[in-house]
């Protein structure tokens, strides 16, 4: 079952999955954070938006992107459609909202009790955000946890837009929907539980994380 | 308190709307229900129709490859069958492997499906009973109208594939084990060849996604006629006609079936008289040919 090509498979996923929470990290907790502090005009549609994202299907993220993609569509020229980099556009769509609306929640946790304190401290606004986003992390961890776990089960956008290539963008989700397919089952359940396993492994990695770090608090 | 005065408003013009949509349309739609009903008792309305003989709904489930789905060939036929007999067709639409599979183990009660060997295979293992030919179709090889291989007008599928396979030009496969990737992989058998490389892309998918992969990758394609007929693409016809392009499609009942009876009529329909007529005629009004060639007869 260990073959070549299995491995392969996981490790692709695991690079599109690294990659999107990634970016969507490096865009979506400034954003989370920026809306947990301050309260400006049309905030709360903008509030209202992303948790809509945050629920938003992913085989619809995989048309639109797929028709922005496709040599007929507007970025056709660009030549993406079924490339990993295709997956990790629609992977990236899908998790930001979820970085950024757990990042809210948990900034706004801690921002009273931090805020007036570090202002009374002298702390510039940079300064500021830097120590609520560390108060919160642990909000935030969860909120990457539910995004990586989002993006590395997902199947819908990345079979729409990866096209399930093989050696190409067979990711483990569409492999399993493959193997299914053609009535393997068994070997749609093993990739399966090896899904499974990876991301148990990436949530005891991340929980022991934040428990340390709770515990460290506690001191 | 301007927002909560503006939402309030917003939420009475809902209101309003929703209530005059309420106590407008019964009474319009009721008297056209009444005049559907008298005017054409024998409308393809699925609802309780007058005798179905046991008063429970009967359902069967039918296992069939991707295509005479996605072509709309089941829409075309089932609904026919299931005003006649009452019962309900549930359709299963995968590779023919899977298609198989499902019959292998009980899962479904009868199989629509192409190809010979593991129809043949299935049926001799005691899997199946009363295996019919239906229908069949043509496998094309379609590609880019550049043609960058120079297939066009080839005799032979063999040929072709031997020469995209020389210039190394982008193949999508179906790589699903169906029964269009088996017969694509019996030609390169045929032709000695084991396609390997990055032109030769393996999708996975079904064959309405495969060909739009061909069409974005100005790749070739093996295509069954009624998937391509049925979608619009910018790729073309380049080799038919060849022996081996044929794509024969069997209709069988799984022995374990715990509905005999009913499966036994969804194959007589698909074999008789008038799923034959019908089978002919689907597509022609649309693609100006039919799509399918009947040709029912017991194995």
């Amino acid at each position: 079952m260990m073959t070549q090509d299995v491995w392969e498979v996981i490790w692709l996923s695991l690079q599109v999955t690294t990659v999107s929470v990634a970016i969507g990290m490096l865009v979506g907790i400034p954003t989370g954070t920026l809306l947990g502090l301050y309260s400006f005009r049309g905030k709360r549609l903008i509030v209202a938006l992303i948790y809509t994202c945050m629920g938003l299907p992913p085989v619809l993220v995989g048309v639109v992107v797929y028709l922005l993609l496709s040599r007929y569509g507007p970025l056709g020229a660009l030549g993406l459609l079924f490339t990993p980099e295709a997956m990790i556009i629609a992977q990236v769509i899908l998790v930001t909202p979820i970085l950024a609306g757990l990042t809210m929640s948990a900034v706004q946790a801690k921002e009273r009790t931090y805020w007036e304190t570090a202002k009374s401290l002298g702390a510039s606004p940079m300064q500021m955000m830097i120590t609520i986003v560390r108060e919160a992390r642990g909000g935030i961890w969860s909120g990457v946890a539910a995004a990586y776990g989002r993006a590395i089960s997902e199947v819908g956008a990345v079979m729409l837009v990866g096209g399930n290539i093989e050696h190409h963008t067979r990711v483990m989700t569409t492999a399993i929907i493959l193997e299914t397919r053609t009535g393997n089952f068994t070997a749609g359940l093993q990739l399966g539980l090896v899904l499974l396993a990876i991301s148990f492994l990436f949530n005891s990695f991340l929980m022991a994380g934040v428990l340390n770090q709770m515990r460290s608090r506690r001191r | 308190m301007k927002t909560i005065q503006s939402i309030t408003a917003l939420f009475c013009i809902a209101l309003v709307l929703l209530l005059a949509a309420c106590s407008s349309t019964p009474p319009a739609a009721a008297p056209q229900q009444a005049l559907a009903e008298q005017s054409n008792p024998s409308a393809a309305t699925p609802a309780p129709t007058p005798t179905p003989p046991t008063g429970e709904k009967k359902e069967i489930i039918l296992a069939t490859t991707t295509s005479t789905q996605d072509s709309g060939l089941l829409d075309a036929l089932l609904p026919e069958f299931e005003q006649q007999s009452g019962i309900t067709v549930k359709v299963i639409a995968v590779g023919t492997g899977q298609a198989i599979k499902l019959g292998e183990e009980g899962n479904a009660d009868v199989l629509l499906v192409h190809s010979r060997k593991a129809e043949d295979e299935f049926v001799s293992k005691g899997f199946g009973i009363n295996a019919y030919d239906v229908m069949y179709n043509q496998f094309y090889i379609v590609g880019p109208a550049e043609d960058p291989a120079g297939i066009k007008g080839v005799q032979s599928a063999k040929e072709a594939m031997v020469k995209i396979a020389e210039k190394q030009s982008p193949f999508v496969s179906r790589g699903d084990d169906s029964g269009t990737d088996k017969k694509e992989k019996s030609i390169w058998a045929e032709a000695d060849i084991t396609p390997s490389g990055n032109w030769y892309i393996s999708s996975g998918q079904g064959m309405g996604e495969t060909l739009q992969m061909a069409d974005e990758k100005r790749a070739y394609t093996l295509t069954d006629e009624a998937t391509f007929l049925s979608r619009k693409l910018n790729l073309e016809v380049l080799v038919q006609g060849d022996k081996s392009l044929l794509n024969p499609y069997g209709i069988i009942q799984v022995k374990s079936s715990a509905k005999p009876e009913e499966g036994m009529q969804l194959i007589r329909f698909f074999t008789e008289e008038q799923g034959q007529k019908l089978i002919g005629e689907f597509g022609k009004e649309t693609y100006g040919k039919g799509l399918f060639v009947p040709d029912a007869k017991q194995r």
